[in-house]
């Protein structure tokens, strides 16, 4: 935001907005809240979200979930590439972003960005392989196959990190999404204009509206209705702290929600973060089928 | 059920004429006005008691519909039984006004709903476009009252009342009155999308109300235009103004496009501060709806428990 184009011109302000249902809305509260830099800086007003606007969010997720699960592994993974292309052209952006939010130099913050895109495109690579390393065929004691099929969840709702606001970020939805499943991303709460970025940055990158829905306030307000919501599929809760988590977890129960508690002790988001997150979101499908020809001459049957 | 003409407008339907100077003659609509008038009421924040009040209000005036071609007996018997019970885990929850099929499946409902209260309601008149020689319309209707129907939503000939043949509507309207008369409450459906002016939907309500319907309703559900706050609006002022100039009350039933609860209850404010709390009762107001009642029940349930309910906890019809 700095006047760099000449004197006397008044820079024009970013909206922050939340992105849910491919759409840009203002809070429904209408309410909005203060983002300082790491410094202590005003830096832009981000929306602050009510329990309507998850509710929202969450049939914006529900929506989706039918058009994208059902999209084939191949095409998920190119539309995740695609995120990665749009994140590469707009970098600048988001360098300046995690700079401001996490406190980081220009060229730390630089090197954070390239990693948030790595990710993705990593990501976007698992679509199609991660069934054949969580699935298989199984054997078993019967004239049958039996195949294992690993399916998405449905929706889920994210609670990101609270301290990598990029990198951390686009560790834990995309994830989520890469598998099948529709997410309901709540970002962090005190730095969550490079969250709220990255969904303009979705919203132009073909992927389907109401995939990914990004939320920005205050984590508890907005988790506590999510982990009790009936239509919600599993919750991460990464960014909770752990007296959060547990009630989180305590809500999330009641409809057998599939919980992913968050890590113990500060992540290292730069490590290779594997499969666990992917495989957390998934369910297995198990197939019988008889094997050779029913009612053949000969067959057992 | 009355079964004459309220006497004040008795001489408005002598003839074509006189219709005509009648309906014509009604102070023209403001299109600005009303539509503000109705999104100024829909702003009002209905919360906690009052809206689970009228969630169950909403809930036990719905008309539950269905008007497929692909209805079978067993659909029209599962319609029912949701009717009777929509929420079976909480035996509070009341149970719809009515259920509303085509003719030939009224002896369905009739069968699944016996004496229970939920009313059988039937669409005929050749639904949903009217388009039939006038006794095809009215062994329609008595196959439908034969049938057990409770109520008879007949459609109007938008034809002859854009075409300015406001006495063959007003008598097709009379005969159809009568084939039902004394067995069946007769709701006459205006189409409000087909008859392009809000003007047009004022002449049609008060045509509808002089020829004797009990109640006057917004649309089949089978047009790109059904129900609207402003069009209904407009028909909720015709029915006070009706009962102000004779003393009979009409009641109002909008149809198609209700689907959340927020709308239905936008809906219960509209007939509240226009009509007045007297239409507050599924006996003067419906809503031709089948999406709306599990938008109600998923509302229901979570005033009840608190959590956001999803669509997972209703029944898909």
């Amino acid at each position: 935001m700095s006047d760099s184009s000449g004197q006397g011109r008044l820079t024009v302000l970013k909206t922050y907005k939340l992105y849910v249902a491919g759409k840009f809305p203002r809070s429904e509260s209408g309410r909005v809240y203060e983002v300082t830099d790491a410094k202590g800086r005003w830096r832009a007003n981000a929306p602050l979200s009510s329990r309507k606007d998850a509710r929202d969010a969450v049939v914006a997720a529900r929506k989706a979930v039918g058009g994208w699960s059902g999209a084939t592994a191949y095409n998920r993974g190119q539309v995740l590439y695609r995120v990665a292309e749009m994140l590469e052209g707009r970098a600048d952006q988001f360098v300046r972003e995690v700079a401001d939010a996490e406190g980081l130099s220009k060229p730390k913050a630089a090197a954070v960005v390239e990693a948030a895109i790595d990710r993705w495109v990593w990501y976007a690579g698992w679509t199609d392989k991660i069934a054949q390393v969580t699935g298989g065929a199984n054997p078993v004691a019967g004239p049958y196959f039996n195949h294992s099929a690993p399916e998405p969840t449905g929706v889920v709702a994210v609670l990101a990190p609270q301290d990598s606001s990029l990198l951390g970020l686009v560790s834990v939805v995309a994830p989520v999404v890469a598998t099948g499943n529709t997410a309901v991303v709540v970002a962090s709460e005190d730095r969550p204009l490079p969250a709220l970025s990255l969904g303009e940055v979705l919203a132009t990158s073909d992927v389907p509206g109401g995939v990914v829905n990004v939320l920005s306030g205050r984590t508890a307000e907005i988790a506590a209705p999510l982990a009790a919501h009936q239509d919600v599929n599993g919750i991460d809760l990464t960014g909770a702290d752990a007296a959060l988590a547990r009630d989180l977890e305590i809500a999330a129960a009641d409809n057998l929600k599939r919980v992913l508690r968050p890590a113990a002790g500060a992540p290292d988001w730069t490590a290779d973060p594997g499969t666990r997150r992917m495989t957390s979101f998934l369910e297995t499908k198990t197939v019988w089928h008889p094997t050779g020809a029913l009612g053949v001459a000969g067959s057992s049957y | 059920m009355s079964t004459s003409t309220p006497p004040p407008l008795a001489d408005v339907a002598a003839s074509d004429g006189t219709l005509r100077r009648f309906l014509h003659g009604l102070p023209g609509v403001d299109p600005v006005g009303l539509e503000a008038r109705a999104a100024a009421l829909g702003t009002r924040s209905i919360k906690t008691t009052a809206k689970a009040y009228a969630i169950d209000l909403a809930i036990s005036m719905i008309d539950l519909t269905t008007l497929e071609g692909a209805d079978t007996p067993g659909k029209v018997r599962s319609l029912a039984a949701k009717a009777l019970r929509p929420e079976p885990s909480d035996r509070a929850t009341p149970a719809t006004a009515a259920v509303c099929v085509y003719p030939d499946m009224a002896a369905t409902a009739r069968a699944a709903l016996g004496d229970s209260g939920v009313k059988v309601a039937s669409v005929a008149t050749a639904f949903p476009a009217g388009r039939a020689a006038l006794d095809v319309k009215l062994a329609d209707v008595r196959s439908a009252v034969a049938a057990g129907a409770d109520e008879i939503d007949m459609v109007i000939d938008r034809g002859a009342f854009l075409a300015g043949d406001y006495l063959k509507v007003y008598e097709e309207i009379r005969a159809v009155r009568a084939e039902c008369d004394g067995q069946a409450r007769l709701k006459v459906i205006f189409e409000t999308g087909e008859l392009s002016t809000y003007d047009n939907i004022r002449r049609a309500s008060w045509l509808g109300m002089i020829a004797g319907a009990d109640f006057i309703k917004t649309s089949t559900g089978k047009v790109g235009t059904n129900a609207t706050p402003a069009n209904t609006l407009l028909m909720l002022e015709a029915v006070r103004d009706f009962r102000a100039a004779t003393g009979v009350q009409i009641g109002v039933k909008p149809a198609g496009g209700i689907r959340t609860t927020k709308d239905a209850i936008k809906y219960l404010v509209l007939v509240n501060e226009t009509a007045g709390p007297d239409w507050l009762d599924n006996h003067w107001f419906r809503f031709g709806a089948s999406s709306l009642l599990n938008d109600l029940l998923m509302q229901r349930q979570k005033l009840r428990t608190g959590r956001y309910s999803g669509p997972d906890y209703v029944t898909v019809d």
